[in-house]
């Protein structure tokens, strides 16, 4: 009998990236092949068993009510659920349809709208089911993966640290773009993950492992203000990949807010 | 000059000079001014050389991604050849200078704490074998370091870290090893950034003891001071010269600029008592509000020294590195013990810092933890300046 544990990979509203850095893990694979059975994986295998699983990888978030139900009956078949990446774990880019309407979009983009069924919002499986352990990035780094799986396997919490890009840009020697040329970089809210990847190219970064523990959001805004970027051009930075998580979708709407009252006292 | 008498107490690394360890056949007139001598501009190529040579590997300033950083250096044409820059909180731009200076400029977003303490280091090893569990110490594969551009204030944050890391009750052999083959070859500023304020913390701006070399640039070339008989040893295969008058005067003359152009101040007057009796003030939870916890100064601090040990393995758990890396007390799991965060909020965690910079340092290692370079200051994204905040604290107790 086959004692490995049984790992299944399950979509939802997403682009594959996430699934597809358990693929990039290359020189891993059969390593990994060795430790765990993969038992559900429609990205990889045509292979498809039904559960208990004993870690399912979820990638993608929840904008119907099918996958509403869809991910109920995953995480009731699942001892230890993780969320891999930005759209399971806080909504994704498509949250964006949170601020908007979703049947004007509806009506502009498609030919018959009666065909779509969709919920008004993009939200995160945490919103919907009790998630073990979430973990950030667009898309995920392989090996932040690879460690939770390790974790897993050994019975262990994962180490995915909760601090923010710029201890990562000073342990490579970057040269921070805030300060040499006043560029708005959320390094300092975003959670690392990635390795400083984008301002080690001398570019800001796009906060896409989402905000770091206890992020000072209203200092980095006003900061980016006194740059002299716009409030609305802030709004656009903070809604992005992971723009409604928690904390950003909460300093987004603070500006938004701003700006409303303004407009308000100008038309008086 | 107005050099305070009061300095940081310096770890002596090097023996004291002597004139008679100088070789007969080295070409050194001993008719220099003192124990200086003259280098042409140009020459500077030859001392470069010498260090490789003796089997060096030359660190120096190199303009890299918009500021001066701290590199390898194999061709003075590698050197910031006409550059300075202007600081001020949290901003940082380079200049042209109107002339061809190399060391035209102050501290930049490295310090060589990077290449002592290394960011990310594997300090030790285990295997699992039949026998058992086999432990080692991991190798240091870096050949000796030679550091060229050292300013006063990065002297004085060497003497600081090397309380801690060899001074102390624990000895850290990575740091300890890199220590003692470092060859150190200072630069007298000639002028200050808006964010220097050594004169404060009696750091600066002239070096004064801790280098085997130090160097003063003025438009010709440069005096060069010998501070060790390891210094001495490396310019005997470069062509010095000895010291005119003149150059003497140009040189006090260019050294003079970096102490007239500073203008911040950090009043350390009992400091200690200021800080540590005033853990309420309502400027602490003022700073936390506009702090990002970011961990920048911290990490551009030449003299902390936070880090954090972790066992990595591979996926066969066969093999272990027990790997260090820089870490911050503005990181909340930092604090984290038993049962919960000591440090739950970013107003004590600032408040952690800079009490233990400017005052618990004093109780731990007979000296401040600050040695006035101002990177804490340029470096915050948010520009928070500590002088300002230790001013407002102190405003108000008066």
């Amino acid at each position: 009998m086959n004692t490995k544990p049984r790992l299944a990979v399950f979509k939802f509203a997403s682009c594959d990236g996430c699934q597809l850095s358990l693929l990039s893990l290359e020189d891993e694979l059969l390593a990994i092949a060795d430790k765990v059975d993969v038992v559900h994986f429609l990205e990889a295998t045509s292979r498809v068993e039904e559960g208990p699983y004993d870690v399912s990888l979820i990638e993608g978030s929840i904008t119907t009510a099918a996958d509403q139900e869809r991910i109920r009956h995953i995480r009731a078949n699942s001892k230890f659920l993780v969320t891999i990446g930005a759209c399971a774990t806080s909504g994704g880019i498509q949250a964006l349809k949170n601020w908007s309407n979703k049947d004007e979009f509806l009506s502009i983009v498609y030919a018959k709208p009666e065909y779509i069924e969709t919920l008004a919002t993009s939200t995160a499986i945490s919103d919907h089911v009790r998630v073990d352990f979430e973990l950030r990035g667009c898309p995920i780094n392989k090996y932040q993966l690879l460690e939770v799986l390790q974790a897993f396997l050994a019975g262990r919490m994962p180490r995915t640290p909760n601090h923010c890009v710029c201890l990562d840009c000073k342990r490579k020697g970057n040269v921070c773009v805030m300060v040499v040329s006043a560029t708005a970089c959320l390094g300092p809210v975003t959670q690392s993950g990635c390795g400083a990847l984008c301002p080690s190219y001398d570019r800001p970064c796009y906060g896409c492992f989402g905000p770091s523990t206890q992020p000072n959001l209203i200092s980095l805004s006003n900061q980016f203000q006194r740059d002299g970027m716009s409030p609305e051009r802030v709004i656009q930075s903070l809604r992005s990949f992971n723009g409604y998580a928690t904390e950003f979708r909460a300093e987004s709407d603070r500006i938004e807010s701003q700006i409303d009252a303004s407009e308000v006292t100008v038309d008086e | 000059m107005a050099q305070s008498t009061t300095r940081l107490p310096t770890h002596q690394k090097t023996p004291p000079i002597s004139k008679a360890g100088v070789a007969d056949d080295e070409p050194i007139d001993p008719g220099g001014d003192g124990d200086q001598w003259w280098l042409m501009k140009d020459d500077l190529q030859c001392l470069i050389d010498s260090l490789w040579a003796a089997g060096y590997q030359v660190i120096g300033p190199k303009v890299e991604s918009a500021a001066i950083v701290y590199a390898e250096i194999r061709d003075q044409n590698e050197l910031p050849k006409g550059w300075t820059e202007e600081q001020s909180p949290g901003k940082y731009r380079l200049k042209r200078r109107d002339d061809d200076h190399l060391f035209g400029f102050n501290v930049g977003p490295h310090s060589w704490k990077s290449y002592l303490f290394p960011p990310h280091a594997v300090v030790a090893t285990a295997d699992r074998t039949p026998q058992g569990w086999q432990m080692r110490d991991a190798d240091d594969p870096e050949k000796p370091f030679a550091f060229l551009g050292v300013r006063a204030c990065e002297l004085a944050a060497m003497a600081v870290q090397d309380r801690t890391f060899i001074h102390d009750h624990y000895i850290d052999p990575i740091y300890a090893a890199r220590r003692q083959t470092a060859m150190i070859i200072a630069v007298n500023c000639t002028q200050a950034a808006s964010t220097c304020f050594c004169t404060s913390m009696n750091t600066g701006p002239r070096c004064l003891t801790g280098f085997d070399l130090a160097l003063t640039e003025v438009d010709q070339g440069f005096t060069i001071e010998i501070g060790s008989s390891r210094g001495r040893q490396i310019i005997g295969g470069v062509p010095v010269r000895p010291l005119s008058h003149d150059q003497v005067d140009q040189a006090e003359v260019a050294r003079s600029h970096a102490t007239a152009e500073m203008t911040k101040r950090l009043d350390t007057t009992d400091i200690r008592n200021l800080l540590l009796e005033n853990l309420d003030h309502p400027r602490w939870a003022d700073v936390g509000n506009r702090c990002l916890s970011c961990t920048n100064c911290t990490m551009v601090c030449p003299t902390c020294f936070c880090h954090s040990v972790t066992d990595v393995s591979d996926l066969s758990g066969d093999h272990v590195d027990r790997v260090r890396q820089w870490d911050s007390c503005f990181n909340s799991n930092f604090s984290y013990m038993n049962g919960g965060l000591v440090r739950g909020d970013t107003r004590s965690r600032y408040r952690q810092w800079l009490t233990h910079k400017l005052a618990s340092w004093i109780d731990q290692f007979d000296t401040s933890g600050c040695v006035g370079c101002g990177r804490c200051i340029t470096w915050c994204p948010v520009g928070i300046d500590l002088t300002e905040e230790v001013a407002a604290i102190r405003e108000d107790v008066r």
